[in-house]
């Protein structure tokens, strides 16, 4: 393909680098320096994709960020990605692209139906036409709406692509890189500021790379070339293109994603695709420019028709030509630059200008070039279907109400211009009250709420002089404020040519006998004839008409539609446009990948992973590791083809008859010291605390201020002064903060601190009839019998040369102990146990042995602490004391944690005791009642009792207390099971406890 | 993002903070005797102020100490910070 839409002497491309691209299966041909939009329009590609509503043909109507509708599913480098703009997509070679919403292809759209069925398809017709029969939405609506609309397809396949999150913190950012956030920018770095100037576009300059300008006695793009080459210069400034600030959040914290590898055919090697900047600036310069309003007539969509301001910038930027019969519609001066430029290069545009007469600099440089000028003249209609091919145009009388007699004129693109819309979407989400400007017919930023200032035509000033004016000085003064430095700059000669005043114009009626549609948003198909059902239909507020209508909706946010929408609105109304006023702007301004917001924290990353000191043995021993919280914990150590379930009852089964170890180092550990520990552990525990002696354990529950177990564990009088608290693996983050909390803010007389040295200990768990064997072997010189070391007995002692502490502690039910020794050591100490206990038959056993041991013996863990039990729930309430008052005891009073029938732990055995109860399963009293089946309670915890060979369960029972001996049944919906069952004592092995003091 | 200016650190990222709640809630004292109307009130009942709202927040990532922070619940301005045993005036 030639690009026969190329001409030669202009534009900002690099003729030197052609570039080869594919659009919807076709080859063509581009530069480098190419977006996809600029290089398809250089190749006279004007149809891009289908509307969403009503699959109407539909092309470029922008060429940026404003693009309602170009939107393509992109291939790049064996990923696809949806939603892209094509006028935003630099070009590279090899890029791919293929148009969305239309199938089988864009040529012929079966969807294109929805366009002859529109009447069909009015505002509100998904709420309205689906409704009946309520089966047919997810059965038969649903499903076709799905698979008709849509803006692409997301890929399926994992991302291989980076992401990077970044920090920072500046003293100045600059949203946009135009006149006036060049000039602030360059005024703040003058003064030593840390300045930020980003830009969205892979070019900086904003509008001064199209406008016929002279700052300083040059051109307005080789000054912004200057300024910008001397800031990159600068240690104190970071300038970043291809980097578009999306959202404005609390306390100055801007988010920026810099696309860092979508020009390229692949990501560089150790390169991100995308960086998401945090940016937490003392002061912010909002300079994001205006984007151009288009003015609403019939068939308005029409590939061809386009904002005047973007067949500017193909043809200054880019050396495209949109069209070579251009018709310029406009009700300002703006659409008269676009002429003049068509004309220098050799194309005859016809100007419309819906005001009747007009006198300015531009106007008469537009005259002098001998351009056809008709005034009182507005395009009626756009006729054409895949492409504009000419124009209904009428005279217009003075009230705008009146059309005169219909004329069609040849053309082959329609340029329109309908005014400037100040982008204020950054100031708005800063919290910044708008307020609506006359002389513009648009909202401008009002009051600041934070450390935010809009400058140029961001605040509605489209002087270039007075614009850069004002940000020369607040660059500077800004800075002065933050460096106290206050260098001065001269502000150069700025030469520009002065416009007219526009008119207020913006829907042309329509003619008689003609219902052409006129559309306000572009992107979600949204016609002047939709919003006035609505109001039609009652709805008033702003809000509710967007939503019922879908106006200014979806990734385009109202960039081109917002304010004809609001005029149309007032009209109906008879309101003014700031007694509608607008809808809320809300990050992000942009679409934002999902990968760039994800960041780094994919797979492995999500969390962190802790890891005992022993890891690497238990890796080494088969061990299949479970996750606990952020830890990895071994679940079973796998012999042979041994399964879970057969290896689990192995290692417990090794502990009720040998002896077993287990990694306990993941229990949270606090060091508690100060006079007053034993008077915060009394008020903190349930159960009385004032009275341990040294060397002793003793097990706690501790309560939440409102009565429900917040955690448990055993506490150790190591001295009289000092503690070693442990926690729940689960809970040990929790109870630090916990008790950090009454020593600060509650009790804060008392003389006590706490630190968190779970890191600093690594435990081991020796447990089993033969575990006092191994020990006296592990400790020589330690009296380590029944009355040595006594159950809940302490004592410190020499492991081959290392210092461990001895706990005569029990989880298992069994005679027990847990050793601890500094972390380092952990692994030192884990391999004399197994080395010493080989002897005894010593197994390492993971954590579904340990829930097995603690199951059949009634012992609670998190599923049966589940933060809706209180103390008597769990066979607890010997615990408590009824003397002294504690955190959460008041709250044990209540009613509903008082009465007779109050719930409790239970044990159940299927009657078959062969069936496994699924954890979760409810009991009730009867199988065969119809739902809603009356739950009684439910299992928390399921283990296969190795001491009697046959499934027992751990449950929370209604009126548990009274209910031993009953039968019920276990239902399982989830599983599909009902198991007749029996309820027993929870303390289902050695109920009187006498193995742990044997 | 909040910004807190946390007393003992100086300005930092909300993300290094977990919010406490309501601060100017008294724990009633141990051992007194407590009608279940003042419980509740303890236990469950706040305000859910607009505007002004003196709330705690640990400095959970940095050095962990509870603070007081005065900050407007509806433009999230943070007009002061005080350390847990300041007296807030």
């Amino acid at each position: 393909m030639t690009q026969a839409f190329r001409i030669e002497n202009e534009g900002l491309i690099n003729r030197a680098k052609k570039l080869s691209f594919k659009f919807n299966g076709k080859t063509y041909f581009g530069y480098e320096g190419d977006t996809l939009a600029s290089a398809l329009l250089a190749n006279g590609v004007h149809l891009v994709g289908r509307s969403f509503k009503y699959h109407r043909p539909r092309g470029f109507f922008g060429a940026g960020v404003d693009e309602p509708y170009a939107i393509v599913q992109l291939f790049r480098n064996g990923e696809t990605e949806p939603n892209i703009k094509a006028t935003e997509q630099e070009l590279f070679e090899g890029l791919e692209a293929k148009s969305v919403n239309c199938w089988p292809s864009v040529n012929f759209d079966i969807g294109a139906i929805n366009n002859f069925l529109r009447i069909f398809l009015p505002a509100g017709f998904y709420y309205k036409t689906f409704m009946w029969p309520k089966s047919f939405w997810y059965r038969i609506y649903e499903p076709f709406i799905r698979k008709a609309a849509g803006l692409g397809v997301a890929s399926t396949k994992h991302d291989k692509e980076r992401y990077e999150h970044k920090y920072e913190y500046c003293d100045l950012l600059i949203a946009g890189s135009g006149p006036s956030g060049l000039a602030g920018a360059y005024a703040a770095a003058k003064n030593g500021a840390k300045v930020i100037l980003a830009e969205d576009k892979p070019r900086f300059g904003g509008s001064l790379l199209t406008s016929d300008v002279n700052i300083g006695n040059q051109s307005g793009k080789d000054w912004a070339e200057g300024i910008i080459a001397e800031l990159k210069t600068m240690p104190n400034v970071v300038v970043k293109n291809r980097s578009q600030i999306f959202g404005y959040y609390d306390h100055n914290m801007l988010v920026m994603s810099e696309k860092v590898s979508d020009h390229l055919p692949s990501t560089k090697k150790y390169h991100p695709n995308k960086r998401l900047w945090y940016i937490r600036a003392k002061e912010v310069l909002i300079s994001s420019g205006s984007i151009e309003r288009p003015i609403v007539f019939g068939n308005n969509d029409t590939p061809g028709v386009m904002l005047s301001s973007a067949a500017k910038e193909y043809l200054k930027v880019y050396g495209v030509l949109v069209g070579r019969k251009p018709l310029v519609f406009t009700n300002n001066d703006s659409g008269y630059e676009t002429a003049i430029e068509f004309k220098k290069h050799g194309v005859d545009p016809v100007v419309l200008d819906s005001r009747k007469n007009s006198e300015s600099e531009i106007i008469d440089e537009a005259k002098n070039l001998g351009i056809n000028i008709k005034n009182s003249y507005v395009v009626v209609a756009a006729q054409g279907y895949k492409k504009v091919k000419s124009a209904d145009i009428a005279s217009i009388s003075e009230d705008k109400k009146q059309l005169g007699k219909i004329e069609n004129i040849q053309c082959d693109c329609i340029c329109v211009s309908g005014f400037w819309t100040p982008t204020i979407h950054l100031a708005s989400q800063s919290g910044n009250k708008t307020k609506f400007k006359e002389e513009i017919d648009a909202f401008v930023p009002g009051q600041s709420k934070q450390n935010e200032i809009t400058l140029g035509a961001a605040n509605g000033v489209f002087s270039l002089e007075e614009t850069l004016k004002s940000s020369f000085t607040a660059g500077s003064e800004l800075s002065k404020k933050i460096t106290e430095n206050d260098n001065k700059i001269a502000i150069p000669n700025v030469v520009e040519k002065k416009s007219s005043q526009h008119d207020k114009f913006w829907c042309v009626p329509l003619p008689k006998g003609k219902n052409y549609k006129r559309f306000l948003d572009f992107q979600n198909d949204v016609a002047v004839s939709d919003v006035e059902i609505a109001l039609r239909e009652g709805y008033r507020s702003i809000e509710h008409v967007k939503r019922y209508t879908t106006l200014g909706m979806a990734t385009d946010q109202g960039k081109t539609s917002n304010l004809n929408g609001l005029q149309l609105v007032s009209e109906i109304e008879n309101k003014v446009v700031p007694a509608v006023g607008h809808t809320t702007f809300r990050p992000p301004y942009t679409p934002v990948s999902i990968g760039a917001i994800v960041g780094r924290e994919v797979g492995k990353h999500t969390k962190p992973t802790r890891k005992s000191p022993m890891h690497s043995w238990h890796e080494k021993n088969n061990a299949v590791f479970v996750d606990a919280g952020v830890w990895l914990r071994p679940r079973y150590y796998k012999r042979g083809n041994e399964n879970l379930f057969e290896a689990s009852k192995r290692e417990a089964k090794n502990v009720r008859t040998n002896v077993g170890v287990c990694d306990v180092t993941t229990l949270g550990k606090i060091d508690i010291k100060g006079p007053d520990a034993a008077e915060l552990l009394n008020r903190v525990y349930t159960n009385a605390w004032l009275k341990l002696p040294v060397g002793k354990a003793r097990y706690g529950v501790m309560l939440r201020e409102d009565g429900i177990v917040m955690d448990d564990g055993t506490t150790t009088r190591i001295s009289e002064n000092h503690y070693h608290m442990t926690t729940t693996t689960a809970q040990a983050a929790n109870v630090l903060s916990h008790l950090e909390y009454y020593l600060q803010l509650v009790w804060p007389e008392l003389n006590v601190n706490v630190v968190s040295t779970t890191e600093q200990w690594a435990g081991a768990a020796i447990a089993g009839p033969k575990s006092r064997d191994l020990l006296r072997k592990l400790f020589t010189n330690l009296d380590v019998s029944n009355e040595g070391l006594p159950f809940m007995g302490y004592m410190e002692g020499d492991l081959f040369g290392v210092k461990a502490r001895i706990f005569r502690i029990s989880f298992s039910g069994e005679l027990a102990y847990e050793v601890n020794v500094e972390s380092h050591y952990g692994n030192f100490m884990w391999e004399k146990i197994m080395e010493v206990g080989e002897e005894f038959n010593i197994q390492p056993y993971g954590t579904e042995a340990l829930s097995t041991l603690r199951i059949e013996m009634g012992h609670v863990a998190g599923s049966e602490l589940d933060g809706r039990t209180i103390p008597f729930d769990n066979a607890l309430e010997g615990l408590v004391s009824k003397k002294k008052d504690f955190i959460g005891k008041r709250s044990l009073q209540r009613t509903a944690f008082t009465a007779e029938d109050r719930q409790r732990i239970v044990g159940v055995v299927p009657l078959d005791k062969q069936t496994s109860i699924p954890e979760g399963s409810h009991l009730v009293k009867d199988d065969k009642a119809p739902l809603p089946n009356p739950k009684l309670g439910h299992i928390s915890a399921s283990c296969w009792s190795v001491e009697y060979d046959n499934p027992f369960s751990l449950a929370i029972l209604k009126d548990g207390k009274n209910m031993i001996g009953q039968k019920l049944f276990a239902m399982s919906p989830l599983k599909n099971k009902v198991i007749p069952v029996e309820i027993v004592s929870s303390h289902y092995v050695d109920p009187k406890g006498e193995r742990v003091r044997s | 993002m909040l910004y807190i200016n946390c007393p003992h650190c100086g300005m930092r990222s909300q993300n290094e903070f977990s919010y406490g709640g309501d601060a100017s809630v008294k724990r009633p004292e141990l051992n007194k005797e407590v009608s279940d109307q003042e419980w509740d009130n303890f236990v469950y009942n706040r305000k859910s102020l607009r505007g002004k709202h003196l709330e705690l927040w640990q400095h959970i990532s940095g050095c962990r100490q509870w603070i007081k922070v005065e900050r407007d619940t509806v433009t999230h301005e943070i007009f002061r910070t005080f350390k847990a045993d300041e007296e807030v005036a």
